[in-house]
């Protein structure tokens, strides 16, 4: 083929791509991991207030939101495994699939969100303040920590969309899959990060 | 350089295998904190959240068949940050 011709011809490091993304991974393993420390100390200054604030928070939604989330990794890492064996419409509706799981993530996260916001606790709400600083501390955290997390759930959302567009129209093939298996380790990454929240905000009560 | 052809094709089946076995430990994890109460339930909830990362960085990022820098460097970021935290903790304990 003609294209393919073109595109050997343009100098690539896939390996050299590979390693940045990891590195760009571990910066935000490290931004989340800083405030990880910043939870458990809060917590460990304030159990009961931190136990009884968690019990507010739905595990139903919680386990829900997981259970999307880890759907939509093992997709999105079947996607790289289905362009390199050539099969394009699977590659499409696994990155679709991966798309819809995020989206689901986003609406009970809202629906979650404003639940919480209309029973008066957001931060610095009055109720909060009648509740102490334990209380604010884990909503402040808790909406900080999870917002963090969703602003990358939406990012992961618009990425996943290009390679989606990008697979379509074949500029990501079974030859260049390197923007593909990108966004999938940084699709995980995400998933990594949730794998830890969900259990301590959700179900340490 | 070697690009993309070197790569190992993980079969479908074993990221089927791998997703049961993470929403089996999910669905675990939530059931034990019914049942647990206290320290453990701490422990138990960050153990089972420990092995859950193990298996979507193995599996799902391919760290199993990456070259030797990433399967050092990795783990090395997780170390770290344990150290930064018990670290943390010790300051805070005896301060």
């Amino acid at each position: 083929m003609d294209s393919s011709a073109v595109i050997q011809n343009i100098h690539r490091d896939d390996e050299g791509s590979k390693m940045g993304m990891w590195l760009f991974i571990f910066t935000e393993l490290l931004l989340f991991a800083g405030l990880f420390i910043v939870y458990s100390i809060y917590r460990y200054l304030n159990p009961a207030a931190f136990a009884l604030a968690a019990e507010q928070l739905s595990v139903t939604i919680g386990t829900i939101n997981t259970i999307a989330l880890l759907i939509s990794s093992a997709t999105i890492a079947m996607a790289s495994s289905s362009i390199r064996l050539k099969n394009k419409k699977l590659t499409l509706f696994l990155l679709l699939v991966t798309i819809i799981m995020a989206i689901v993530f986003m609406v009970n996260k809202y629906f979650e969100w404003m639940g919480k916001i209309d029973h008066g606790f957001f931060p610095s709400s009055p109720t909060l303040q009648s509740l102490g600083s334990g209380d604010t501390l884990f909503f402040g955290l808790y909406f900080f920590m999870t917002g963090l997390h969703a602003l990358h759930i939406v990012i992961g959302i618009v990425l996943i969309a290009i390679v989606f567009i990008r697979v379509k129209n074949n500029s990501i093939t079974d030859n260049n899959p390197v923007l593909l298996d990108n966004s999938g380790l940084y699709w995980h990454m995400v998933d990594v990060i949730w794998i830890f929240l969900f259990p301590l905000f959700y179900l340490i009560t | 350089m070697e690009n993309h052809n070197n790569t190992h094709i993980i079969p479908y089946k074993t990221y089927l295998y791998i997703l049961a076995g993470l929403i089996a430990l999910t669905l675990i994890s939530v059931g034990v904190t019914h049942v647990e109460v206290g320290e453990m339930s701490i422990i138990t909830a960050l153990v089972l959240a420990s092995i859950k990362s193990v298996l979507v960085i193995v599996y799902f990022m391919h760290l199993k068949f990456d070259n030797r820098i990433l399967q050092i460097a990795v783990p090395a970021i997780f170390i770290l940050v344990g150290l930064v935290i018990f670290i943390t903790f010790l300051d805070y304990n005896f301060r």
